[in-house]
């Protein structure tokens, strides 16, 4: 074993970072996991990319840009009927605690 | 906006305290586009919620975004009117999860900004770096229901998405104000650069120019910088100068008592008229900004960038050298009123047909609070020489402008309607038959060449008519009887 | 019959399109119980589908060139009205408003949708074992797994259910299905089809194409779904010149490279041998065959796994539980957030999500997601110098054949290297396809990589029609 990559404590705070409540049992094998795999691909560490720059996409364009025309929107009675709570043609949610960052 | 800019509370930290405050704004200003940055709904304010959204903007999945040409146009006028340089820039996405935001990420640009390096000049002439001002979008809306509309109180909480996607660009500014008063006087005039290129409606009440203020305090003298508070909630230009003089005043208080000044956002309260610290979150920021994979670079063509510099209409600053130059004796602060009115071309048009600077002046900033109206540069500009020849005293001259901005027309039809008729010469010779009767050693002075006396006739004359007679031509006439 | 045969009896009026439909329908109603190619089939709506096309092609016109051909859809591009889960809990239920490009394009083109297709959870998984409703079974060998994450749309091909279908590909998903099905699969090059109404997994990765029993019907769908698009950004602004054009056109005078890294270490000694048999065969049509190289491309595994997981990591965060989908109720928003996430994700998806997050996160981003970009730019010079050589490379699509079901479930790391020969196309943005080309010692398909440059699919394509003739 080399050494370790990705502690526990380092994993709970990506999980909460993504949102995702994690137990004990996930915790600990979700630890083990994650830190085999990035031991795998440190291989990248080792090569020599001084002076690359990084591929966004293959593809060699830019400047891609849409006219400023209104299209169509979406029916608010369809999108609100499969949204999980709805309140006066709004998305309803609980408290949501703090302001936005 | 209601609050001109002429409108000085007395804002300020008093000199004389020892403590310098150091201002760096960051402005938020919706752009005037027919549509959002990324999609085909519409970009307008109000309307029924959620009624404005497409799949883009709402996040739902396979949704594509696709640049609004306009949005990047209008951003490029505004980066060419604050001086930026335009670069080759790339979309970013900052990621965090809040509910007003459709996809838990805004496309937003990061470490490659359209503009960087500008500057904009207050009407002081004092110039104002600005670091970058890039492209972003909105979120949507959220309402706090229960607990009387407070976040943290509140029973639960409603999203509108109608705003999400709009276009914003953010100006960043660079921390160079050094009063509340000058940066009331930046937000003003970049609120009239970003009206006067067409960029956006500039209207603080309706949220499409936002102001988050990053203050902090240090003692005079000082050139490093203290601790900054950013400031949001800040509705108008009356808020944003009181908002940050509190926020000093609430630092010096904090540092002269020895205490420091703790890092952190705070909200401002209007109708308390303090800031308050927002409940920091437990969760941590990190933003794990990375190039959007769904848009390519963006990289205007220098044939583009130089067509829209060419379009660019007057800036405010050009528009207040011109006006100064056609009226070299006015006020400086007169002259940026009438620009901020957009009353200058008014002016302009007005001195050029033949109006003296001076009262044109006058008119423009003392009697067109409420704008032109029905007023044509030709009318102002006759009203002008009436007054001039004596035709009209000022307190009527502004009667006349009154029904002039309201219903058109000519100044000497409006002067007649009004009953100002200058008095024909056969009324002031007998008026000034009885004046010399009545004083005979003035006039015997007057005669032998004291010049103080024709003042002292005028303002007899004067008294005689209620005003109604012209000072000039009771001097002329003064001077001609004395022979 | 192949869906080049069906439009033509369609469109010729000798054969209805609700016969077809319909023949398509029992197939899958006596094989679907043991396969599970779909999570959701959608007969009435075929049938009324079908209806519309035989009353156009009375009517005298034309319903197109998939004039009733059934289609199975991937349940990751968007059905307006039909739902679309990416065989996640997340979005069970879940009813789009609008169709993918695709979608309305092989509408416009006469075909009829027969169902959605099972697929590994947003399409993260080489085996559609990570499916929240159940693993795909290889129609070859219902023991064995149908590759994946498109496993659900191969074997529906391979079953008969369906002459084509549609998957995705972002680091194999399409042609490593392909391979283990024993089917075409083709990867487009990036931009060449919409991904409007894809949903995403790795922007930068992504591409959909076709799954088919014949190379001459996954040239047809290709045809027909590829195309500039103003909904996507990436799309590649000029029109191509159809691949069905030049089908038949043959490889004498092409210079095939053999891809060394790719055909070496790793792979199965039976799959080296199929794959060497082709090689022969394109040889003996006229192709030049010499070995080619590209270095860089044995660090395409962990270049990619870096890049699709941060993609991902962002791509995932809309499933909050506030607008669509599943919601599991907390005290607040955050608690909300966190509650839906974790019960509507499966395993593999939380550890993408991971592990994406994490090279994303402050400090380690230069470490790892900005290393991988660079690292992909290796990789593309690297094929740079081979396109200059060759104008095709061969190499396997999958090392070994289909694995069992369960075999790697435990093991992310065994799973992930079944991809090892697909990825490196992915990241360089180029065309590449899987063309069946024999059975292994154990009797279970193997499938022929064939690589292109970018927009490279025409001569892709000839060469894939070589091998196909090969066989027969």
């Amino acid at each position: 074993m080399g050494q370790q990559r990705i502690t526990r404590a380092e994993c709970a705070r990506v999980a909460a970072l993504a949102r995702l409540e994690l137990t004990e049992e996930e915790l600990e094998r979700f630890t083990g996991q994650l830190d085999e795999l990035l031991g795998h691909v440190a291989e990248v560490e080792a090569l020599d990319v001084e002076g690359l720059a990084p591929t966004m996409h293959a593809l060699p364009i830019a400047n891609v840009l849409r006219p400023d025309v209104p299209g169509e929107v979406l029916d608010r009675d369809e999108v609100l009927a499969r949204a999980p709570l709805a309140e006066d043609g709004q998305f309803r949610v609980p408290p949501v605690l703090g302001e936005a960052p | 906006m209601s609050d001109g800019a002429l409108d000085k509370p007395g804002l300020g930290v008093p000199a004389d305290t020892g403590w310098e405050t150091v201002v760096g704004l960051e402005v938020h200003a919706e752009l005037s586009t027919e549509t959002k940055l990324f999609s085909a709904s519409p970009n307008r304010f109000g309307g029924e919620p959620n009624t404005h959204i497409d799949p883009v903007s709402l996040g739902l999945p396979g949704s594509l975004p696709v640049l609004n040409q306009k949005a990047v146009e209008l951003a490029i006028r505004v980066g060419l009117a604050l001086n930026c340089g335009i670069r080759p820039s790339v979309f970013a996405r900052k990621n965090y999860f809040y509910p007003d935001m459709p996809k838990d990420f805004q496309i937003s640009q990061y470490d490659e900004p359209i503009s960087v390096d500008g500057w904009l000049e207050l009407p002081s002439g004092k110039r104002i770096g600005i670091e970058r001002a890039h492209l972003e979008e909105d979120t949507g809306k959220t309402v706090h229901i229960g607990g009387a509309g407070r976040i943290h109180e509140a029973g639960y909480s409603l999203v509108d998405y109608n705003r999400a996607g709009v276009p914003l660009i953010e100006i960043v500014g660079r921390p160079e104000l050094r009063s509340a008063e000058e940066a009331r006087q930046y937000v003003a005039e970049l609120r009239a650069i970003l009206v006067a290129v067409g960029a956006s409606d500039g209207k603080m009440e309706e949220g499409s120019l936002r102001v988050d203020c990053n203050v902090s305090v240090r003692p005079a003298g000082s050139d490093r910088l203290g601790t900054r508070c950013e400031i949001k909630n800040v509705n108008s230009l009356r808020s944003l100068g009181r908002a940050i003089e509190h926020e000093a005043r609430r630092q010096i208080g904090l540092l002269a008592g020895g205490r420091p000044v703790e890092q952190q956002t705070r909200h401002w309260n209007e109708d308390e008229g303090r800031t308050h610290a927002l409940r920091s979150k437990e969760e941590d920021h990190d933003y794990r900004y990375f190039p959007e994979p769904d848009l390519l670079p963006l990289d205007p063509s220098a044939e583009w960038v130089e067509e829209i510099r060419r379009e660019l209409p007057p800036l405010p600053r050009d528009r207040r050298l011109r006006l100064g130059e056609a009226a070299p004796s006015a006020d400086a602060g007169h002259i940026a009123l009438a620009v901020e009115r957009s009353l200058d071309g008014l002016a302009l048009a007005a001195i050029g047909g033949g109006g003296l600077p001076e009262r044109v002046m006058i008119h423009i900033v003392q009697n067109l609070a409420g704008g032109a109206g029905m007023l044509d540069a030709e009318a102002l500009a006759g009203l002008a020489q009436m007054e001039e020849a004596g035709e009209l005293t000022a307190t009527q001259a502004k009667k006349v402008l009154a029904v002039l901005a309201e219903s058109g027309g000519s100044p000497q039809d409006a002067a007649r309607a009004l009953g100002f008729e200058a008095m024909d010469s056969t009324e002031l010779e007998s008026m000034l038959d009885g004046l010399i009767a009545e004083n005979p050693e003035e006039w015997s002075r007057f005669c032998e060449g004291d010049a103080k006396l024709t003042g002292f006739f005028v303002g007899q004359a004067m008294k005689a008519t209620r005003g109604r007679a012209d000072g000039k031509a009771v001097t002329q006439l003064l001077i001609s009887r004395r022979g | 019959m192949t869906a080049v045969e069906i439009s033509e009896a369609v469109r010729s009026g000798q054969r209805s399109a609700r016969s077809v439909v319909d023949m398509s329908l029992s197939t899958i109603g006596a094989g679907e119980a043991e396969v599970h190619a779909f999570n959701l089939v959608a007969a009435e709506q075929a049938l009324a589908q079908a209806d519309e096309i035989d009353r156009m092609v009375a009517a005298g016109e034309d319903p197109g060139p998939l004039a009733g051909v059934p289609v199975a859809l991937k349940d990751n591009l968007c059905t307006r009205g039909m739902g679309t889960t990416c065989s996640s809990r997340i979005l069970e239920g879940w009813v789009p408003p609008y169709d993918a490009t695709v979608v309305e394009l092989l509408r416009n083109a006469g075909a009829v949708f027969v169902g959605k297709t099972n697929m590994d959870e947003f399409a993260m998984g080489s085996s559609t074992e990570n499916s929240a409703f159940g693993p795909t079974r290889n129609p070859r060998d219902l023991s064995r797994v149908p590759g994946g994450s498109s496993g659900g749309s191969a074997a529906a091909v391979a079953a008969g259910f369906a002459p084509v279908a549609l998957g995705s590909d972002t680091g194999g998903s399409i042609r490593q299905p392909a391979a283990l099905c024993g089917v075409v699969g083709v990867k487009p090059t990036y931009g060449l089809v919409s991904r409007y109404g894809l949903v995403a997994f790795a922007s930068s990765l992504d591409q959909i194409g076709p799954l088919a029993a014949t190379v001459a019907d996954s040239a047809r769908v290709l045809d027909v779904i590829s195309g500039p698009d103003a909904r996507d950004s990436t799309s590649i602004g000029d029109p191509q010149p159809p691949v069905s054009a030049t089908l038949g056109d043959g490889v004498d005078g092409l210079r095939v490279g053999v891809l060394a890294e790719l055909s070496g270490d790793g792979i199965a000694p039976d799959v080296a041998a199929r794959v060497r048999a082709a090689v022969g065969a394109l040889e003996a049509a006229g192709a030049r065959v010499a070995e080619a190289s590209v270095p860089a491309a044995v660090y395409g595994l962990s270049a990619y796994y870096l890049i699709a997981q941060a993609e991902a990591s962002s791509n995932l965060a809309r499933y909050d539980g506030v607008r669509y989908g599943l919601r599991v109720d907390a005290p607040s928003t955050p608690g909300m957030n966190t509650a839906t996430r974790s019960a509507g994700f499966g395993d593999e998806v939380k550890r993408r999500i991971m592990v994406g997050t994490y090279a994303l996160s402050a400090g380690y981003y230069d470490a790892y997601y900005g290393r991988a970009q660079k690292v992909r730019t290796l990789i593309v010079d690297d094929f740079a110098s081979a396109w200059e050589q060759f104008d095709l490379l061969v190499s396997p699509t999958s090392p070994t054949t289909a694995f069992s079901l369960g075999e790697r479930t435990d093991d992310p790391m065994s799973m992930y290297m079944s991809d090892v020969c697909t990825v490196p196309v992915n990241l360089a943005g180029q065309a590449a396809m899987s063309v069946p080309y024999g059975v292994g010692d154990d009797g279970l398909p193997v499938g022929v990589q064939i690589l292109a440059p970018a927009l490279g699919e025409p001569v892709m394509f000839r060469a894939a029609a070589v091998l196909e003739a090969s066989l027969q």
